[in-house]
């Protein structure tokens, strides 16, 4: 008993200091762990954006430090899906470097240029092209006898003979086409006219950019702005769907205009399209129909479609224009009616209405869009595959289904039918977009080909080209021909 | 042949760096003396070898003589300080004096590659502050009063910062400086003081009340001066302070509640607030404005990615007042990302050493001031960095002993010159509760041997 007092004692006598001091230490400890948490987070987030963001900021056009690569590196190839060369750079035997593009107009805003600054895809992937993943001897060779490295090649999504199809398509008129695969993303070809020589640009540059008229260096496929016209019912109709949830029970008598107060709206040529369900007033581009529907849905509904396809928000591009619309419930009643058929304020680029289209052909999944399909070395190996990758669902299944199964009436009986009997099925919406007040208007189609499993999504603009079926409808057939056969 | 050269040095440097680092992190689990040495002389290895090739390099990419002189003044700086901190100070801890020169030597370099009459002016600074903070150890063990000089510390900070608002010239869009000094940086250490001195003893309410208030002053003045950075690090001085001395975790809590209500106030008070969280918060968007600085230094982060571009290889120059608050990001450029995550490790090894001698420390007041001045050292890492990566919002503030900056670099020598004194403080006390521990199971001994004794015959 005594002996189990003392041994008790011995154990007290050590274990009281390291508790005490533990205990007087607590908060220290506290503070330590919490800073050694913060140095952490630090480390965590340099390593997040160095896998996660660093691309973005390299990649930006106000990024001006890969320009230094160039003195170590032959700034590299860019060649189309099909093999073509699109822009690769000449070396003369005095060691001055010359940037040749072998198809001259025909990409020249989707491409870009690499002097007087950069654009298309010149400038997205700039930090590929004049980076070198040549064989690392091959490397070694030319640092010690002083030569440069050849940078890597930008293999792209273009289709070359797509591209050249489509530019030829639209001749010598102004406005833009877009051609991209719903399920990828992958951009076939970029149209914008009117253009410019990229092999020329330093000596052209400053003339093109004085003639503010014709304004050859924008990409209107990327950053015009149009009125969409009819082809805006898409978005009309997807509100009418959301609010209903169906589009059975719609019912209007066209008389060939109406009229709300003292504003009046025509159909086209004042046709008069008598007793029409939805589908139908959709397939003939009814503007009445579409006028009453938006007055009984009101602004801000219409509003909150339009915003859910991208309208008034970001775009999952690395140039582009905003599109922009605006409506309330207190937006006056005839500016609610302009704007369900695409006039009003509503302004919209090709692409954005590519995007919409890729959706709804997508099962309402918008992939990203995108220019690069990989990257290799001057000696073809692969160093980087793009892979498709989803940006967000716009729209449900059920609503791309619907509205789909619309955009194939608009081919089988409404206003595209020289569409139908072809070899290959298609679905689309024409648009014809008045701009002046003489009732001059702007060609629109969008649509894909092969309604099952879309293959090609194309939305064309023809600037001052009449209705979606003079200007549009033709070219959009040329594409798909071009495509399938 | 030189690009071969410059590229090859740049995975070399990298690999001495890690290996310091790890040196760094073995010494914090403290060991015995003669395994202590070993490391301790591993990492000298490594910062020779750093500062060797580094500077060889500049001097191959820029072929200035005055680089290798410069080099030359560097290593001289290094041998001298670590030579007259084993005259004067054995008792010194020699990992904090590693790291110091490992900081250094980072900044050296960078500032070399930089703008090489800053690098000069900086290394003749450093050498003048480390001279005369010798005498800081012994001031310390000397002065026992300093924990009787409160109102005194609280009086000089409130003054000098508030002469600073009523006389300072505007630069980068905050008031710093008056004749090129910039006195928050010294008052840094006088508040950690007076928080110490004020809280060590006893921790009443109305105590609390005090240093309340005039920290509130402190921190509102450099807020008026758009000094938002320095605000930042005071205030969490204050927090970590008042929760050690009182031990009550809610202070920290309301501190916490009171700092968010307080920045969400500035926010919608202050204008250059606002930009500061909107260039944050997307800096594309403003890039032309507030953004550009940050964008810059992002470019120069992303594009030197793991590896880094080379000494000299990068554009780190187009980061405006890269040598001040934007080194993080050019050394991220040049030496890599990489070497970047291993400068926060040797940061928080820095740090860990700073708060290791603060817990084995007895005296209060001197603990306090241990832990006040490491947190302030770990904070403005953190602002720095963080602002610089676009973690947090940027706050313009210095990488201590990387950073260019005269009174950036004196006071954090200053605070380190503390910190040794503290330590070779509690290597003295160690000695003397070596001693009584000696003392004490000597008697143990004596009387358990009594009782043994006691024990068997009975």
């Amino acid at each position: 008993m005594q002996r189990k007092n003392y041994e008790n004692e011995m154990l007290r006598e050590k274990n009281i200091t390291p508790k005490r001091k533990q205990k007087r230490n607590k908060e220290y400890t506290f503070v330590s762990v919490f800073f050694v948490l913060i140095f952490m987070s630090l480390i965590g987030y340099l390593i997040y954006f160095n896998i996660e963001k660093s691309e973005e900021f390299i990649n930006s056009p106000y990024n001006t430090r890969q320009d230094t690569f160039s003195d170590r590196v032959i700034r590299g190839k860019i060649m189309s899906s099909d093999g073509q060369v699109l822009a690769e750079t000449e070396v003369y035997d005095d060691g001055t470097e010359h940037r040749y593009y072998p198809y001259y107009n025909v990409f020249s805003h989707v491409i870009g240029y690499d002097s007087n600054g950069k654009s298309g895809l010149e400038s997205e992937a700039n930090f590929q092209l004049l980076t070198s993943h040549s064989f690392f001897i091959d490397q070694m060779r030319n640092e010690f006898s002083g030569k440069k490295n050849m940078g890597d090649t930008v293999i792209s999504t273009l289709d070359a003979s797509l591209q050249s199809k489509a530019y030829y398509a639209l001749g010598d008129r102004r406005g833009a086409i877009v051609a991209l695969e719903p399920s990828t993303g992958k951009i076939r070809a970029m149209v914008s006219k009117p253009d410019f020589d990229p092999n020329t640009i330093a000596e052209q540059y400053q003339y093109l950019i004085s003639d503010s008229n014709s304004s050859n260096l924008l990409n209107r496929a990327t950053n015009g702005a149009y009125p969409p016209g009819s082809t805006f019912k898409v978005v009309t109709a997807l509100d009418y769907y959301r609010t209903n949830g169906t589009m059975d029970g719609y019912q209007y008598l066209c008389n060939g205009s109406i009229t709300e107060g003292t504003h009046t709206i025509n159909c086209y040529n004042n046709t008069v399209h008598g007793a029409e369900n939805l589908y139908q007033s959709f397939a003939y581009s009814c503007n009445c129909a579409f006028a009453d529907m938006a007055l009984r849905l009101g602004g801000k509904s219409l509003n909150n479609t339009a915003q859910s396809l991208l309208f008034n928000r970001e775009l999952p591009l690395e140039t582009y224009r905003s599109s922009t619309f605006g409506l309330s419930d207190s937006s006056p009643r005839p500016l609610i009616m302009q704007t369900s058929i695409g006039q009003g304020n509503t302004l919209v680029s090709p692409m954005h209405m590519a995007l919409i289209t890729s959706a709804i052909a997508n099962k309402g999944v918008l992939m990203k869009p995108t220019l690069i399909d990989s990257v290799q070395n001057d000696a073809g190996e692969v160093i980087s595959t793009q892979r498709p990758e989803a940006y967000k669902r716009l729209l449900s299944a059920q609503e791309a289904s619907v509205l789909g199964e619309m955009m194939e009436g608009v081919v089988s009986y409404g206003t595209a039918t020289s569409l139908s009997g072809l070899g290959y099925t298609v679905a689309g919406k024409t648009g014809s977009a008045e701009y002046d007040e003489e009732g001059h208007s702007h060609s629109w189609f969008i649509g894909y080909c092969n309604t099952d499993n879309p293959d090609l999504v194309v939305a064309i603009i023809v600037e001052g080209g009449g209705t979606g079926s003079e200007a549009a409808v033709p070219i959009a057939q040329e594409i798909f021909d071009e495509f399938y056969y | 042949m030189i690009n071969v050269i410059v590229e090859l040095s740049k995975y070399t440097i990298l690999t001495l760096m890690i290996v310091y680092t790890f040196h760094s992190f073995f010494m914090v689990m403290r060991q015995d003396r003669e395994e202590e040495r070993h490391h301790l002389g591993r990492q000298r290895t490594m910062i020779f070898f750093i500062d060797t090739i580094s500077f060889m390099v500049i001097y191959l990419k820029t072929w200035n003589i005055m680089v290798l002189i410069y080099y030359g003044a560097v290593l001289i700086f290094f041998v001298i300080i670590q030579i007259l901190y084993r005259i004067f100070y054995r008792k010194a801890s020699f990992l904090l004096l590693n790291n110091m020169c490992m900081l250094l030597s980072v900044g050296f370099i960078m500032l070399c590659r930089l703008d090489l009459d800053a690098a000069f002016k900086q290394l003749l600074i450093v050498a003048g502050v480390s001279v005369f903070s010798l005498v800081i150890p012994v001031m310390i063990r000397k002065m026992r009063f300093l924990n009787k000089l409160t109102w005194i510390y609280a009086g000089i900070g409130v003054i000098l910062l508030a002469a600073v608002f009523l006389l300072a010239q505007t630069s980068y869009g905050a008031k710093l400086s008056i004749m090129g000094i910039q006195p928050s940086e010294a008052i840094k250490i006088t508040f950690v003081f007076f928080m110490a001195s004020m809280l060590w003893k006893n921790v009443s309410f109305k105590k609390v009340i005090q240093v309340t208030l005039i920290a509130a002053l402190h921190v509102g003045i450099l807020v008026l001066s758009r000094d938002l950075g320095s605000a930042v690090i005071y205030f969490v001085v204050y927090l970590v302070l008042i929760y050690t001395a009182t031990r009550h975790a809610g202070y920290l809590l309301l501190g916490a509640a009171g700092g968010s209500a307080a920045s969400v106030v500035a926010y919608h008070l202050f204008g250059h607030v606002r930009q500061r969280v909107s260039a944050w918060r997307d800096p594309m968007a403003v890039y032309e404005k507030e953004g550009y600085q940050i964008v810059q230094s992002l470019f120069a982060i992303g594009t030197g990615g793991w590896f880094g571009m080379g000494l000299c290889q990068g554009s780190p120059l187009k980061i405006p007042v890269v040598k001040n608050d934007f080194i993080f990001s050019a050394i991220c450029e040049e030496l890599g990302g990489i070497f970047a995550i291993c400068l926060i490790l040797v940061c928080m090894s820095f740090f860990l050493v700073i708060v290791g001698i603060s817990m084995r420390i007895k005296n209060p007041f001197y603990k306090l001031i241990a832990l006040g001045l490491g947190t302030e050292y770990a904070f403005q890492v953190f602002l720095t960095i963080g602002g610089a990566t676009k973690f947090i919002p940027l706050t313009g503030v210095t990488l201590p002993l990387v950073s260019y900056g005269g009174s950036s670099i004196a006071s954090t020598l200053l605070m380190l010159a503390i910190i040794q004194g503290l330590y070779i403080v509690r290597e003295d006390e160690d000695l003397e509760s070596e001693r009584h521990r000696k003392d004490a199971a000597k008697k143990l001994r004596e009387r358990n041997a009594a009782r043994e004794k006691y024990y068997s015959e009975a």
